[in-house]
């Protein structure tokens, strides 16, 4: 089966008063693995239900496959969800369940059969037929939702929070059982999640919505590293965010930080009200008075300590500000003790001005 | 100690009360002159041709009830939790209606709008020279009984069709399903525990009914058969038994057969945070002829109700369309001659009803909070009151209490009030039981455990706690039991020896009896009527009011 595109351009939906999705432009290409990365009423559910024709755009068009599908009732898009609680139909056997859209479209029963048979096998549960769907464990009814979806060979594959209810060992095996359907079948895959690390792991591109605005479209690597906006900065990884003015191209002032001098080439936007932002690992703890860098420097007093395994994490007292640094851990390493004072280094490269 | 104490006592309650007169039953069903077990009354039975005719007919209106009411119901309760239109509620409370009135009352009023030369045929006759014999014979008890229990349907239904994850038909629109495939598929089959419920109810009530085929003359069927047996020929002829026991069967298997054809399956409900199904709006056309039709069907299911209402006011009413001349003598005759029935009523009901809280309570209590062991076979033995028709209870307390002398009062038992007490008492049992096992059900063993934690012994959380928090439940379980004990007729008519003692229900068959009583008959219906609807106003108003003050414990 051929991929195909996804589009959505200037999508408008509102319930009453209250907009849901604002101008949502969007393309998803032919065999991607998308997300769609948001909080809980950011309005991502409402963007896949849209997709596969459960809610209705006031404005703007939807093309998948290069064709408007506004109007286009449900059951004719051939656009196959798996539903956040599975969904799986009680009163059928697993088999029965996965063959159901095959039978919907009316296929000679052999190939009704074989294709049910193919796709069980597919998602590993070739055997379980005859089962009922609540014999199952959660992540087995995860996987016949999903081959349920897949039978029909649908155009697009949408995942609404897929791994929500599973427990975290087993959300692991899934999600790279998932990733190893996608790469198998090549579908274009749209998926639904709060969780930014989920996102990450696993997609091609993410779109973070919030809102019902999408704040930023890119890879995970972008979106981290290149944060459009403090939403995205602070929803795609733990950030450090220090509001101020840009009074200079090299002066930054925050009121909790006070004045800061600012390498070299780093302002591009224009002076006036700004964000500085950096990573928590990005920033260098050293015992006070250390040599400063290229970067940036503060100085601060231990003010918590916190052991996380792979690393160490302080908060910082910086004047009236707190700044979280994360130090990797080493065997043996005991950490700087509460109410230490150090000098905190953030190279040149890890700083970001970003929108205020 | 006190728990062990209890149980037995109501053990020995239902022993009395339900399995002996049940078992007094099946003994004279099955026990030959000399004491031997013998199926020659079985035999016999089947010889009697009017016997056999009386059991096709019995199980050919059942079923027929079940399917007519299904047709009503089932578009009905679709609609209501599929589309947003003003209709919706109305039907809702469409619910009520046959705990408002019971079918034989508004059988009359039904000949008199429908019979051959009723309103409706007179009208027909007029306009097109036909008419369309809903009424004749067994025609007559099938409509009335359809029209009066689809509500068991479709009530049973919206809490099922309302309970279905709208996920579950997304998925299946997603597949590709629309339409009446998605219905047959997926929407009915995940609802069928409703439906199955309410059909079944239908079954076993329409199969026991007694007093509907009574009024409409119809006595080719077990009920009325059951009946006449014991009170034309007598206590000791076997037919009867016969009749009795196959009706107790039949009702055994109806939700035998129901549970069956559940078993085994699993059917979802709405998990926390799902939506339900979706509704549609409707346009403004289709809201019209949704509303149309919403209409004519509250026009028939009201019928009985306004022809009562017409029948009680009216002068003159025979051979045409509407009376002829409006009175309210009739009221005044019955608050002449019947005050003492409606008295009557009030005591026995408010006792049966008394009786059955009492119980109904202590069983949800050892069942759902005691580790007791034979604790659910109460439960079951209280339910299972709901298998034996109320022709047969009676019947059975006529056997099995003969010659039993009430101490001091020098009446027997049989002719006693205490008998239908004890008769609705144990026939309404299971409606207590049902309200007080799901209140307690939501109570969560927190709130006990709480009072225990804090110094409380058990029977004083029992008092203080749980007591008070049931009482919501307790109540709407007494409600229930009263108004519907008050229009309970199958064990009445049996039971009733004299006028003086007798209920209103039993006031109301015996006016109906002839044609000059109908008047009168019809104002004592409509006086059950208000008692009736002021106790379901009430129960409602209290379920309302326990629910809004008992907020759910945080789980």
């Amino acid at each position: 089966m051929q991929a195909v595109r996804v589009e959505a351009r200037n999508l408008q939906l509102s319930y009453g008063a209250t907009p849901v999705l604002r101008d949502i432009t969007l393309t998803v290409e032919p065999g991607e693995f998308f997300a769609i990365l948001g909080p809980s009423g950011s309005g991502k559910s409402t963007l896949l239900r849209l997709i596969a024709g459960f809610a209705r755009h006031q404005a703007g068009e939807l093309l998948v496959g290069g064709k408007d599908v506004t109007g286009v009732v449900p059951w004719k898009r051939n656009v196959g969800m798996v539903f956040q609680n599975y969904a799986l139909w009680p009163h059928m056997t697993v088999a029965r369940n996965v063959a159901f859209g095959l039978e919907e479209r009316r296929l000679p029963r052999e190939e009704v059969r074989r294709r049910t048979e193919a796709a069980l096998q597919l998602v590993g549960l070739d055997g379980y037929g005859g089962r009922r769907p609540s014999q199952l464990s959660g992540g087995q009814q995860q996987r016949v939702a999903i081959a349920r979806t897949l039978a029909i060979e649908p155009q697009v594959l949408l995942l609404d929070e897929p791994l929500s209810n599973l427990d975290a060992r087993l959300r692991l095996q899934m999600r790279e059982e998932l990733l190893a359907l996608h790469r198998r079948l090549g579908v274009t895959t749209i998926f639904v999640t709060h969780d930014q690390e989920e996102a990450m792991t696993i997609c091609d591109r993410i779109a973070v919505m919030d809102h019902g605005v999408i704040q930023q479209v890119g890879t995970p690597i972008e979106l981290f590293d290149e944060p459009a906006n403090r939403f995205v900065a602070g929803f795609v990884g733990s950030v450090n965010l220090f509001e101020g003015e840009l009074r200079a191209s090299d002066v930054f002032v925050s009121p909790l930080l006070g004045e800061c001098r600012l390498p070299a080439g780093l302002a591009t936007r224009p002076l006036g009200p700004a964000c500085l932002a950096f990573r928590p690992h990005a920033v260098r703890v050293d015992a006070a008075a250390a040599p400063g860098g290229d970067g940036l420097g503060f100085d601060g007093t231990i003010a918590a300590a916190s052991f996380q395994g792979e690393t160490m994490r302080y908060e910082v007292r910086v004047g009236g500000a707190s700044v979280i640094a994360e130090q990797p851990h080493r065997r043996g390493g005991t950490g700087w003790r509460d109410g230490t004072p150090v000098r905190l280094q953030v190279a040149a490269d890890e700083l970001r001005l970003i929108a205020a | 100690m006190i728990l062990v104490a209890v149980a037995l006592a109501i053990a020995a309650f239902l022993a009395v009360f339900l399995a002996a007169p049940v078992a007094s039953v099946f003994h004279a069903a099955f026990a030959s002159g000399s004491g031997g077990f013998t199926l020659a009354h079985f035999e016999s039975f089947l010889q009697i041709s009017l016997m056999r005719e009386s059991f096709w007919n019995s199980l050919s209106v059942a079923a027929l009830s079940a399917v007519f009411a299904s047709l009503i119901a089932v578009p009905l309760a679709y609609f209501t939790v599929r589309f947003r239109f003003r209709g919706a509620l109305l039907i809702q409370t469409l619910g009520v209606l046959p705990l408002i009135m019971p079918p034989f009352v508004g059988a009359v009023a039904m000949q008199l709008l429908f019979g051959r030369s009723g309103s409706v045929n007179l009208l027909l006759n007029d306009a097109f020279g036909v008419a369309i014999p809903f009424m004749d014979g067994l025609n007559g008890v099938v409509f009335v009984e359809s029209l009066h229990y689809f509500p068991f349907i479709l009530l049973n239904l919206v809490v099922s069709l309302r309970n279905i994850d709208g996920a579950m038909e997304e998925s299946a629109q997603n597949l590709g399903a629309s339409g009446w495939r998605l219905f047959r598929r997926i929407i009915f089959p995940l609802a069928l525990p409703g439906y199955v419920a309410g059909a079944s109810l239908v079954f076993v009530k329409v199969f026991d009914d007694l007093g509907t085929p009574l009024v409409l003359g119809t006595t080719n069927m077990l009920a009325p058969q059951a009946y006449l047996r014991i009170t034309s020929i007598g206590i000791e002829d076997p037919i009867g038994y016969v009749i009795s026991v196959v009706m107790v069967v039949f009702s055994v298997a109806a939700l035998w057969a129901s549970a069956r054809v559940l078993k085994g399956r699993d059917f979802a409900t709405l998990q926390r945070g799902g939506a339900s199904l979706q509704r549609r709006e409707l346009s403004p056309w289709q809201q019209a002829a949704a509303s149309a039709w919403v209409g004519l069907v509250l026009l028939l299911v009201l019928s009985p109700h306004l022809g009562i209402l017409l029948m009680s006011l009216s002068r003159v009413w025979s051979f045409s369309v509407l009376p002829e001349g409006f009175t309210l003598a009739h009221y005044a005759t019955v608050f002449a001659q019947s005050t003492g029935m409606i008295v009557n009523t009030l005591v026995y009901c408010g006792a049966a009803a008394l009786i059955d809280v009492a119980l109904g309570a202590a069983i949800a209590y050892l069942i759902l909070r005691t580790r007791l062991p034979g604790r659910q076979l109460l439960d079951l033995a209280a339910s299972s009151a709901l298998a034996v028709p109320g022709v047969v209870l009676a019947i059975g307390y006529l056997r099995a209490f003969r010659g039993l002398e009430l101490p001091f009062l020098q009446t027997a038992f049989t002719a006693s009030a205490l008998a239908l007490v004890m008769a609705y008492a144990v026939r309404r049992l299971p409606y207590a039981l049902r309200s007080c096992m799901a209140v307690l059900a939501q109570l969560h063993v927190s709130l006990e455990e709480a009072a225990e934690n804090l110094g409380a012994s058990k029977a004083r959380t029992v008092r203080r706690i749980v007591v008070p928090l049931m009482a919501g439940g307790i109540l709407a379980g007494f409600v229930t039991s009263f108004i519907t004990a008050a229009v309970e007729l199958s064990a009445t008519i049996v039971l009733s020896s004299s006028a003086s003692r007798a209920p209103m229900s039993y006031g109301i068959y015996l006016y109906m009896q002839s044609i000059a009583g109908r008047g009168p008959g019809a104002a004592l219906g409509m006086i059950a009527v208000v008692i009736v609807g002021l106790g379901t106003y009430a129960s409602h108003w209290l379920l309302e009011r326990r629910s809004a003050a008992v907020a759910r414990p945080i789980a």
